[in-house]
């Protein structure tokens, strides 16, 4: 990577003219300063670790670094239990057809559900342990005295008898030859000295001067570029282009379909091939001349259809509404949302009949690979993946969306042995998404005389992710995604994470799917963020209605959650709940991703309704805490993607077509917009929660509940967009 | 050919008129810092300068640049990383993705250039650069931490 750069940044000093002359660098096979530098040398110690002769600790991280501060995570709990000089510790990505070639030595390398440390700590710190164990044991057998006598700090082992003392990096080789131990006990966490700590990312330096590599700034020797067109219906297919207009374009190559519903220009550079796309006459046919305003009556009519799945069921709702003083009813709505990743879907391929090499930023490596060996028309074993850090990734670059990169090897099969990069525009990136599913609920809320909510009924309808992308996984029918927060944790392997944690006496969550012709997503925070709207907002309203304090209502049907409850009151207090000093407060509090999250919102809402968030005090319990300082950049950069989904984003259909085609129709969250944050981090211990999502579900819920308070108004159709705020 | 003055260094260009400055950063001279975004000059990812004034790249045609302007991308902003702007960010360890962030930087440091204590109104109107993983609130410090290290004397 940094031989990369340098050699980029060399071919810039010599003075450069046209593309290519001088900047160009071959890849050898991989990334990673052990494979630029000590590669042969010097062997791995394990597959977790590999240490050169200079000391220098190379960590094989197996997830991808999106952002989200995983690389860095991952790496401190590794060098926790090595015991090594955390200031020579690097990292790199081992490949997905190595994985594959030794047993998947490095398990899973998929990057979603904030799963990366919470489903992989125990066996990287047992890499790390090892790894440790081996060193020790190599160091004692030079010295011939016993193990037991010898420690490891800061990658030097001390004989302690003797006071003798060598580096890892002079015994690596000897440990490398040892069998691995049997038996590697882990280091109490309340020890740790590496990992728990704030410590500073280890992908900043790069990050700061432009130096680091995207997939989108991948260069190959003889490299072409690539820019496509899919058909804008979905659903559609490529009738006819006239080639014969742009061939005599700059720099263009090539024009050619790509599958059945895609056209590419291939050129020298990727100005080029996407100039020549935008002048190349393309005729469409077909497709589902989708309307989403169409859809909304379909939503609708399903909050009181009776084809519903039940998700959660407890006690009996009906007879508690029988016996309700008062009812409350509320429907909220949340429309199709893209990811939006700032890198737009990219992926480099060189494509020969024997082989297969890819460059792509994914979340999923062994998918990415499996996405290649299918388009390439090859074994699996003739195929790499050379995974980049992701510009951004949030679910679109996962194990269900290789797209691009199954047209990107199409491409590069119609030019064996020339490498070709195909970047999307933005506006394919906008126009071809896996859209966060929308949906609508009709929350119903039974109180009692004395304003208990003794009946709660949630139903939602809407689109179904895993019945488009992974049918195999609903359970009778029932997506269990669509229940996440709101699930009992019994209702699937793996639920017991996404589980609801208030109790209520009766309750009853059901699902009417209402499956639109678009292709939905994972996106960050998946449908934990539409059920805390649902959830939460309710609870707000039920809270108001009943004449009763917003946290105590709450806290009253949290008893059998001190986590969450925990979360829910260090968030109001640092915020001044009850405090009678004029500022409009709202409040949310979710567990999902196997974390407690919460958070309490401050807003001012102007006499025109101009909305202003001045700030949010968020709380979040994990169980384990890996990095506090990442932890409570995950946060605050949570409250940025689930307000700007909250304020702006928002996809519509029109015969097809999306209409949002670019950041001036889908904005993002600017500096302006942007509340201050106070972030607490309090780990309970005992449990490995996930960081990167839970807090986004808390983000809308917490602010509309304050626009509430500030209003009177309550804002049920999102985005907000230009609603007047004091005329709802 | 087109003579352009590039971090520091005279360099000579054969690309279209019609090019945008990020394009032909990016694909003649291989500074793959400045990044494509959205190509409509709403992201700020491909932002540069222009005699010291913060210019969106990418709706910028090389036809519009004149011959002898100093432009300066995110490779040129300091040797060595050291620039006050680059200084605040390793600190408070701001970059997540890290894709927005070299347009970031460069939208700092030209607000700086020209006004070397903004208050939060003016971070407010000059600073609409898009993060989506979220770096925003500590851009705000970063930017605040960074006038201390201008006002310091460090090497801009």
């Amino acid at each position: 990577m940094n031989e990369m750069t340098s050699l980029s940044r060399r071919g810039f000093m010599i003075g450069v003219g046209v593309a290519g002359a001088g900047l160009t660098i071959s890849f050898m096979g991989g990334f990673g300063p052990a494979l630029a530098k000590d590669a042969g040398t010097a062997p791995e110690v394990n597959a977790w670790v590999h240490i050169g002769r200079d000391d220098v600790v190379t960590i094989r991280i197996a997830r991808s670094e999106m952002g989200q501060g995983t690389l860095t995570g991952l790496a401190q709990l590794v060098a926790e239990e090595l015991h090594c000089d955390w200031s020579k510790v690097v990292t790199e990505y081992p490949t997905p057809g190595t994985n594959l070639a030794r047993d998947k030595v490095w398990g899973e390398m998929l990057t979603g559900g904030s799963r990366g440390i919470r489903n992989s700590h125990q066996y990287v710190r047992e890499g790390g342990a090892a790894a440790r164990i081996m060193l020790i044991e190599a160091a004692a057998a030079r010295w011939k005295v016993p193990a037991g006598e010898c420690t490891a700090k800061d990658s030097v082992i001390t004989h302690g008898p003797t006071g003798r003392t060598v580096t890892f990096g002079a015994v690596a080789e000897d440990a490398a030859k040892l069998a691995p131990p049997t038996k590697v006990p882990l280091k109490d966490p309340s020890t740790w000295t590496i990992a728990g700590k704030p410590v500073k990312r280890l992908d900043t330096a790069d990050k700061l001067t432009g130096a680091q590599i995207y997939g989108a700034d991948v260069k190959l020797d003889g490299m072409l570029n690539a820019s496509i067109k899919a058909c804008p219906v979905r659903g559609g297919k490529l009738k006819s282009f006239d080639q014969a207009a742009v061939m005599k374009m700059p720099g263009v190559r090539k024009v050619l379909a790509v599958h059945d519903d895609a056209v590419a220009v291939v050129a020298d550079t990727w100005w080029q091939a996407n100039s020549a796309l935008e002048a190349l006459p393309i005729e469409w046919q077909g497709g589902t001349p989708y309307n989403s305003a169409d859809f909304e009556a379909e939503l609708e009519k399903g909050l009181r259809a009776s084809d519903a799945f039940v998700g959660h069921k407890r006690g009996d709702v009906e007879a508690a509404f029988a016996k309700a003083a008062k009812i409350v009813e509320a429907t909220y709505r949340v429309p199709h949302q893209n990811h939006a990743c700032m890198e737009p879907m990219n992926a480099t391929v060189v494509w020969t009949k024997d082989s297969c090499k890819a460059w792509v930023p994914t979340q999923d490596g062994m998918s990415a690979l499996a996405s290649v060996a299918e388009a390439a028309e090859l074994p699996v074993e003739k195929c790499d993946v050379y995974k980049l850090h992701l510009g951004g990734g949030f679910g679109r670059r996962g194990s269900s969306s290789g797209d691009h990169v199954s047209q990107a090897v199409k491409i590069a099969m119609s030019m064996p042995g020339t490498p070709v990069k195909l970047l999307w525009s933005r506006e394919e990136d906008m126009e071809h998404g896996f859209y966060h599913p929308t949906s609508r609920a009709l929350i119903r809320g039974a109180l009692d005389a004395d304003g208990n909510l003794t009946g709660l009924h949630i139903r939602i309808a809407g689109q179904s992710i895993l019945a488009a992308l992974r049918p195999e996984a609903l359970k009778d029918g029932l997506d269990m995604v669509t229940m996440q927060g709101l699930a009992p944790a019994d209702l699937a392997p793996g639920m017991e994470t996404q589980a609801l944690k208030y109790t209520f006496p009766n309750l009853l969550v059901d699902h009417a799917m209402r499956n639109p012709p678009v292709r939905p997503g994972f996106w960050r925070g998946v449908n934990a963020n539409q059920n805390a709207i649902y959830l939460d907002c309710a609870l707000d309203e039920f809270a108001h209605a009943a004449g009763r304090d917003k946290l105590e209502f709450r806290l009253a049907y949290m008893k059998d959650s001190p986590e969450l409850q925990a979360v829910l009151k260090a968030a109001a207090e640092k915020s001044g709940w009850g405090k009678d000093d004029g500022v409009h407060r709202g409040l949310s509090a979710f567990y999902s991703f196997g974390a407690y999250t919460a958070a309490c919102a401050e807003v001012t809402v102007d006499k025109d309704g101009k909305l202003k968030i001045q700030r949010i005090v968020a709380a979040t319990d994990p169980g384990m805490a890996v990095n506090p300082q990442q932890i409570e950049a995950q946060v605050e950069g949570s409250f940025v993607y689930g307000l700007s989904a909250m304020l702006f984003q928002e996809i519509t259909f029109v015969g097809g077509k999306v209409q949002e085609r670019n950041f001036d129709t889908y904005n993002s969250m600017r500096i302006e917009h942007m509340p201050l944050v106070e972030t607490i981090v309090m780990p309970s211990g005992g449990f490995w929660g996930g960081v990167g999502e839970p807090t986004i579900a808390v983000a809308a819920p917490a602010v509309l509940n304050a626009i509430f308070a500030a209003t009177g108004k309550r804002v049920r159709h999102l985005p907000i967009k230009d609603q007047n705020l004091r005329e709802l | 050919m087109k003579k352009l003055r590039v971090n520091g260094q005279a360099v000579e260009v054969d690309a279209d008129e019609n090019t945008p400055l990020l394009w032909v950063l990016r694909e003649q001279l291989g500074l793959t810092g400045t990044k494509y975004g959205c190509g409509v000059a709403q992201c700020g990812a491909c932002t540069v300068h222009i005699a010291g004034r913060s210019v969106r790249s990418c709706v910028h045609r090389l036809a519009a640049v004149n011959e002898g302007e100093e432009i300066t991308t995110i490779e040129g902003l300091s040797k060595d990383s050291r620039h006050p702007v680059q200084q605040a960010w390793a600190e408070l360890d701001i970059p997540q993705c890290g894709y927005c962030q070299p347009g970031m930087i460069m939208a700092v440091a030209g607000m700086l250039n020209h006004n070397p204590d903004p208050s939060d109104e003016d971070i407010d109107l000059e600073i609409t650069n898009i993060c989506r993983c979220g770096t925003l609130a500590r851009v705000r410090k970063g930017i605040h931490l960074a006038k201390t290290k201008t006002s310091a004397g460090e090497p801009a």
